[in-house]
C-alpha cells in the first residue's frame, strides 16, 4: 500500500516537472503560429509570423549557423590532438593543463566576455567581425572536446591496438589516422554535437561580443523579446526550436548508443 | 614512464595549438580584466565595491536566489531521477527525453519560458484570474528568476542523478531491505549516503551557473539586481569599467571557491555542462 502511493507520487512530481518544462514551448509554438495570441488559437493558425521573423533575422540566424560551423571546425583542430595527448600524458603537468582549459565553462561567460574586450577591444577590424564571438565560443566549447576525446582514448584498447600498429612499422601519423581517430569516432561525433548546439545557444558570451553587423540567433531572440509582440518572439522562438530540437534528439540517440556500445566493450 | 606510441616531438605539437589559442583568447584575457579590476589601486576598488550597498546587496541577492534553487532542483530531482531509474513503464524513455531536452535552451528563451508561464498574458496568470479571480504575474521579480534558473537546472541535475543512482549498488538496498528496513531508513541510510557525492558534484555546479547565468535575468530582470545585471549595467550604461571588472572577478571567484569546495568533498571533478 505504502508503496503504491509512493510510486504514484513520485510520478505525479515526475510528470508536473515535465508538464513545467514542456507546457511553455508548447504554449509559444503555438503563439508564433496564431493569428492572433490574445484570441488563441481558435482565431487562425498562419505562417506569417514566421515569415516576418526570416525576413527580419535571417542574417542573425545565418550568422549563426556560420559561427557554429567555424567554431565546430576550430574546436576539432585544436580539441581532438590535445585530447588524445592529455590523455596519453600521465603527468602532473598534463592535468593542469586539462583544469585550465576547463575554466571557461565553470567560470561566468559574462567575466570571459568582459576580459575577451578588455584586452581585444580596441581591435576594430577583429572586434566588429565576426571572428571575435568564434574566438569566444571556441574558448568555451573546446573542454568539451578536449574531455570527450581523452575520455575515449584513456582506453587501453586503444593503446594497445596502437602498439601493435606501431611494432608492425606504422608511423605516428598513420596510426593517428587509421587506428586511434576510427575508434573514437563516435565521441568526438557526440562532443561535436554538443559544441554546435552549445554554439547555437550561447548567449552570455555573445551579448556581450556582438556588433550590430554580427548578430546571432539568440542575440535577434533577446531583441525580439525586448522590442516586439508576443507574436513574433515566439515565431522567433519557434524557429529556434526547429533548429536547435533535432541536434539535441540526436544528441540523447548518439548518448544513449554510446553507452550501449561501452557496455557490450565492458563484458 | 616513457610512451613508445607518442614521440615527445608529437606530443608538444599537438598540444601546442589549443593551449597557444587559450593563452591568447583566455589566460591572458582574464589576467588583464584582473589588472583592470586593480584600477592602479586594487585593495579601494575592492573595498568600495564590498561597503557599497548596491553592490552587496545584488550579490547576496544572487548566492541566496541560487543556493535556492540548488536545493529546489537537488529535491525535485533526486525524487524524480531515482523513480525514473528504479522503475519501469511504457513510455518511460519518452519521458527521460522530455526532462532532458531543454538541456541546451540559451537563457534567454528559458526567459521566454517564464514569461509564457508567470508574464503578463501568461498560463498562471490566466489560470489564477478564472478561479481566483485574482490574475497572478510574478516572470519580473525574483520569483520569476527562481522559476527560471529551476527550468534550466533540472535537466543537468537529472542527468547526474540518473548517471549516479544507475551504477549505485542495488544489493545494498535489497540486504537493508530483507533486514526489515522501510523506504524511508533505506533512503535515508544507503541511497542518499552512496548519491552523496553525485548530488555534492551536480548542486555546485547548479549553484555556479545560476549564480553567473545573464540571459534569464536579462530577459525577466527589469528591476532585479542580480550580479550579472549589475556587472552588465555598470559595463554599458555607467560605462564603470573597473567596477565592472571588479565585480566579474568577484562573480568568479565565488564561482571557482564553490566548485573547488565540492570538489574537496566529493575528490572528483566537477561536470560542467553550459
Amino acid at each position: 500500500m505504502l508503496k503504491k502511493t509512493l510510486f504514484t507520487l513520485q510520478l505525479l512530481l515526475t510528470l508536473l516537472m515535465c508538464a513545467f518544462l514542456l507546457i511553455p514551448v508548447g504554449m509559444s509554438i503555438l503563439a508564433g503560429l496564431s493569428v492572433n495570441y490574445f484570441r488563441g488559437p481558435s482565431a487562425g493558425l498562419t505562417f506569417k509570423w514566421v515569415i516576418q521573423v526570416w525576413q527580419d533575422y535571417h542574417d542573425a540566424i545565418l550568422n549563426s549557423l556560420y559561427v557554429g560551423a567555424a567554431t565546430l571546425v576550430l574546436v576539432a583542430l585544436l580539441g581532438v590532438p590535445a585530447g588524445y595527448v592529455l590523455a596519453r600524458w600521465q603527468s602532473r603537468f598534463a592535468r593542469w593543463i586539462e583544469e585550465l582549459l576547463t575554466l571557461p565553462i565553470a567560470l561566468p561567460g559574462l567575466a570571459s566576455a568582459l576580459a575577451l574586450i578588455s584586452v581585444y577591444g580596441g581591435m576594430r577590424g577583429f572586434r566588429e567581425s565576426l571572428a571575435f564571438i568564434i574566438v569566444g565560443h571556441v574558448i568555451f566549447t573546446l573542454p568539451f572536446m578536449v574531455r570527450a576525446v581523452a575520455a575515449a582514448c584513456a582506453d587501453s584498447r586503444i593503446k594497445l591496438m596502437e602498439e601493435g600498429a606501431a611494432s608492425l612499422g606504422a608511423s605516428f601519423v598513420r596510426r593517428f589516422m587509421t587506428v586511434v581517430l576510427p575508434n573514437i569516432r563516435s565521441e568526438i561525433v557526440a562532443a561535436a554535437l554538443i559544441v554546435v548546439t552549445l554554439s547555437l545557444g550561447e548567449f552570455n558570451l555573445t551579448w556581450m561580443l556582438h556588433t550590430p553587423d554580427t548578430k546571432t540567433l539568440p542575440v535577434g531572440l533577446a531583441d525580439a523579446y525586448a522590442s516586439l509582440r508576443l507574436e513574433i518572439g515566439s515565431a522567433y522562438t519557434a524557429v529556434f526550436f526547429v533548429l536547435i530540437v533535432p541536434l539535441l534528439i540526436v544528441m540523447q540517440t548518439t548518448a544513449q548508443r554510446a553507452k550501449v556500445r561501452n557496455a557490450r566493450g565492458r563484458t | 614512464m616513457r610512451d613508445l606510441t607518442l614521440p615527445r616531438g608529437w606530443r608538444v605539437a599537438l598540444l601546442l595549438p589549443a593551449l597557444a589559442v587559450f593563452l591568447a583568447f583566455w589566460l591572458l584575457p582574464m589576467a588583464a580584466l584582473v589588472k583592470v579590476s586593480g584600477d592602479g589601486h586594487a585593495l579601494e576598488t575592492y573595498r568600495a565595491i564590498l561597503t557599497n550597498a548596491r553592490y552587496l546587496d545584488s550579490l547576496w541577492q544572487t548566492v541566496v536566489l541560487s543556493a535556492l534553487v540548488t536545493l529546489a532542483t537537488l529535491a525535485l530531482s533526486l525524487v524524480a531521477g531515482l523513480f525514473l531509474t528504479r522503475h519501469d513503464f511504457p513510455g518511460k524513455s519518452a519521458l527521460v527525453s522530455m526532462l532532458t531536452l531543454p538541456l541546451a535552451f540559451p537563457g534567454v528563451v528559458v526567459g521566454f519560458m517564464v514569461i509564457m508561464l508567470a508574464g503578463r498574458q501568461g498560463l498562471i496568470g490566466d489560470l489564477t484570474s478564472k478561479f481566483a479571480g485574482h490574475k497572478l504575474v510574478f516572470a519580473y521579480s525574483l520569483a520569476g528568476l527562481f522559476l527560471g534558473y529551476l527550468y534550466f537546472s533540472i535537466p543537468r541535475v537529472i542527468l547526474a542523478v540518473m548517471a549516479a543512482a544507475e551504477s549505485l549498488d542495488h544489493s545494498l538496498t535489497e540486504a537493508a531491505a530483507s533486514l526489515g528496513a522501510g523506504p524511508f531508513a533505506i533512503a535515508r541510510d544507503v541511497t542518499l549516503p552512496a548519491l552523496a557525492p553525485a548530488l555534492i558534484a551536480s548542486g555546485a555546479m547548479c549553484f555556479a551557473t545560476s549564480v553567473g547565468a545573464f540571459g534569464t535575468a536579462f530577459t525577466l530582470a527589469t528591476d532585479i539586481d542580480v550580479l550579472p545585471m549589475t556587472i552588465y549595467t555598470e559595463f554599458t550604461l555607467n560605462a564603470n569599467v573597473a567596477t565592472a571588472a571588479a565585480l566579474s572577478v568577484i562573480l568568479g571567484v565565488v564561482t571557482w571557491a564553490v566548485l573547488m569546495l565540492a570538489r574537496n568533498f566529493t575528490g572528483q571533478a566537477v561536470a560542467a555542462g553550459g
